[in-house]
């Protein structure tokens, strides 16, 4: 084992880029697959290392050390992929997953709309059977690097006539092609990191189906999952301005590691997240044990996000003025203003902190669930997010 | 790092959970005149419980940190009232420390209850040690003694060092806990017995850290139950024509308090794992359990009281039960500013 982790070490050091551009984002993630240091844990026969959770443990432990340039993978990674080796065909398999873990085509997710947020299940772009082919026809929000992807998975709706969450079907789809545009969507930060998608009559062969048609919401269940565990159990960056490591430096640079105040709430921030890394440890090892995370997976992304308002307090009480105002020059300043601004998303993004309090509630703890309006209603007849009534 | 019980741990947990529902007498002690309860306290003893992790030259099992959580839990889950977390923990773990072999046994076997006597601020009390006829004797007064209502043995750290005494004048306190006594202790010329130790304050920090890993493994159990006894609860109080547990307002919160649970286990999984295996780590991992979990258990039983509405707040409700060693743990040994203040110094130290 430690021969692995000397190995990460060692490669690591060597090949990890300065830049952080597609291109150069590209060519780590080849090297990465090259060395053996992608898919970690995914079989062999997909292109993985089919190594156990263990190693996976070493390889993110090392890479907290690092600020890698490979964030737009994630969802290819972390959620498209594992969904793809859970439902996907051979043929499927076979096409999307190596170059997926080799970085060569990056993935996105194509799930929200304007009307249907939380509520995903009653979104409105519409897939039309038409001879072998589909055609699709509406629009996606929020989805994160749409803009370089070169595959997505979407979520449409093929059946308006039964209940919402029967009439839907989940689509491989070439984002390259010419019937989809992607707007950039500005967030509170100032920066556009997701998009608006459009599709006009985007033709689908019948092979695009993930899993089957009508199974779409268990195909959307199964990649949320596996978001949650990817979202949650997120290794933070050494480099995150809200980590606790990061956060005590900033205190000792501005003078105020010395207040007891500053202290005490470093002290707090210190435990929590502890405690959030290890109850992802523990997840881990239970999965290797054969016991799988299941909806447990909410519990470290409500977590993982309080604990970013927690350590946004934290870096107020440290910063005071300094937080509100900085030298142009300062990228310090800039960097810790970013987080702050992006803190807000950890609680929404992948699902809200209440989305994540109802699955824990309904599928952990068994509470009874909320009456449910329209849960036998055809689709049709539903008045949902900006549907009109016809 | 094993943050997963293996299945004999599994074992011994499910054996103390029998144990406690056939035998724990937790309203003959909170209701009633006994000062604690004896008949579990012999079970326990019976079954070699109250030695756990004592060497077994010494009379006990043998066993590690991982295992001796695993029966603080469970106590704290039932809140059985003995006073295992001053005799088999505090008291046991400071003769351990210092290499005592005489009372050691007895504590081992449950025979004898042992207490500490130390600081609010895990400092040296406020008792003095002098040399007489070539002995020692105990003067002064120490107060908030754990179990020191119902203790044999007390182990007592001063300004000279460690010392064992048997006699003291106690006056039981009225505590807020009523599952957990404490005691005012007057030594008056009390014979004692001198235990030498190379770093007498190094015993005691390593006294310290054990007892917050303790403390905590009662806390994470404390907050089990309240999770457990109130997601019950909710699933079959119904108002306004449905259970409340259907409600967000209640369900989201019944999901933080498994949230904490969970986050609870995984810091607890770990500190008794380093104490047994990576002793080094311990100062910082013994600091930080207790900032997390000791107001996490408060807030969880406080929020579990009020999730039973009106009849949390009876007194025929064991919610106020938790309520009030959720708080009382919580200040014992000078609460969170000391705890916060003892990971402050072990976080600047390592940086």
């Amino acid at each position: 084992m430690s021969e692995f982790r000397e190995k990460v070490r060692a490669w690591l050091a060597e090949n990890v880029p300065g830049d952080e551009d597609l291109e150069s984002a590209k060519r780590f993630q080849a090297a990465l697959y090259d060395a053996g240091l992608s898919g970690i844990t995914w079989p062999t026969e997909f292109g993985g290392q089919g190594l156990t959770a263990a190693e996976q443990q070493i390889f993110d432990s090392e890479v907290a050390n690092y600020d890698l340039p490979t964030s737009v993978f994630r969802i290819g990674m972390g959620m498209c992929g594992p969904t793809i080796v859970d439902l996907g065909t051979p043929e499927q398999k076979a096409r999307y997953l190596p170059p997926l873990l080799r970085g060569d085509e990056i993935w996105c997710q194509l799930f929200s709309e304007p009307g249907a947020g939380s509520d995903v299940a009653s979104l409105q772009t519409r897939a039309v059977r038409d001879g072998d082919e589909w055609v699709i026809n509406g629009q996606k929000v929020w989805t994160t690097v749409a803009h370089v992807a070169d595959f997505g998975a979407l979520l449409a709706r093929t059946d308006a006539d039964v209940p919402k969450h029967q009439g839907l079907t989940m689509f491989l789809i070439d984002m390259r092609d010419p019937a989809v545009t992607v707007r950039p969507l500005k967030d509170m930060t100032g920066r556009a990191p997701f998009n608006e998608v459009y599709f006009e009559d985007l033709r689908l062969p019948a092979d695009a189906v993930l899993g089957r048609v009508g199974q779409g919401w268990l195909a959307a269940v199964t990649m949320l999952g596996h978001e949650r565990v990817s979202i949650g159990g997120f290794v933070r960056k050494r480099n995150d301005p809200l980590a606790h490591a990061n956060l005590a430096e900033t205190a000792r640079r501005f003078g105020r590691d010395v207040d007891p105040v500053v202290r005490a709430e470093l002290a707090k921030l210190y435990a929590a997240e502890r405690a959030l890394v290890l109850f992802n440890t523990r997840l881990r090892q239970e999965a290797e044990a054969g016991t799988p995370p299941g909806a447990r997976g909410s519990v470290a992304k409500l977590a993982g996000a309080q604990l970013m308002q927690q350590a946004v307090a934290v870096a107020g009480t440290i910063g005071g003025p300094r937080v509100t105002a900085w030298d142009p020059d300062d990228a310090a300043g800039d960097e810790l203003a970013l987080a702050i601004n992006q803190a807000p998303s950890s609680s929404i993004a992948g699902g809200t902190d209440q989305i994540q309090r109802t699955i824990i509630g309904d599928r952990i703890l068994g509470l009874p669930r909320e009456p449910v309006l329209d849960r036998d209603v055809p689709f049709r007849e539903l008045r949902v997010g900006t549907q009109r009534p016809a | 790092m094993q943050l997963v019980l293996d299945s004999e741990q599994q074992q011994l947990r499910s054996t103390v959970r029998k144990l406690l529902a056939d035998h724990n007498h937790l309203r003959s002690v909170v209701d009633g005149d006994e000062t604690y309860d004896r008949v579990l306290w012999k079970h326990l003893a019976g079954l070699g419980l109250t030695g756990l992790v004592v060497p077994e030259e010494h009379g006990g099992a043998g066993a590690g940190h991982v295992e001796r959580c695993v029966v603080l839990e469970e106590l704290g889950r039932a809140l059985a009232p003995v006073p295992f977390f001053a005799s088999a923990v505090l008291a046991a773990d400071a003769l351990m420390a210092l290499g005592d072999t005489e009372v050691l046994p007895a504590l081992a076997s449950g025979e004898k209850i042992g207490a500490l006597v130390v600081s609010q601020t895990w400092g040296p009390s406020a008792v003095t040690a002098t040399e007489r006829d070539g002995g020692w004797v105990l003067d002064g007064q120490a107060s908030f003694v754990i179990s020191g209502d119902v203790a044999d043995v007390f182990v007592v750290y001063t300004s000279d060092g460690w010392f064992v005494a048997e006699e003291a004048q106690r006056k039981t306190l009225t505590t807020l806990d009523p599952t957990r006594g404490q005691a005012k202790l007057e030594f008056a010329a009390a014979p004692a017995r001198r235990l030498d130790a190379a770093d007498p304050a190094a015993v005691l920090e390593k006294v310290r850290d054990l007892a917050s890993v303790a403390l905590a493994a009662e806390q994470a159990g404390g907050i089990a139950k309240v999770l457990e006894t109130t997601v019950e609860y909710a699933k079959v109080r119904v108002q306004f024509g449905r259970a409340i547990g259907s409600y967000q307002a209640v369900k989201h919160a019944c999901a933080d308090l498994y949230s904490t649970s969970e986050r609870v286990e995984s810091l607890l999984r770990h500190a008794a794992w380093v104490a047994d295996n990576a002793p080094e780590e311990l100062p910082l991992a013994a600091a930080a359990i207790q900032v997390f979990t000791a107001p996490a258990c408060f807030e969880a039983a406080r929020s579990g009281l009020q999730l039973h509405g009106g009849i949390g707040y009876t007194w025929e409700h064991d919610a106020h039960l938790y309520y009030k060693r959720a708080k009382s743990s919580e200040l014992l040994f000078g609460g969170q500013d000391e705890q916060l203040a003892r990971l402050a110094g072990c976080l600047a130290e390592g940086s």
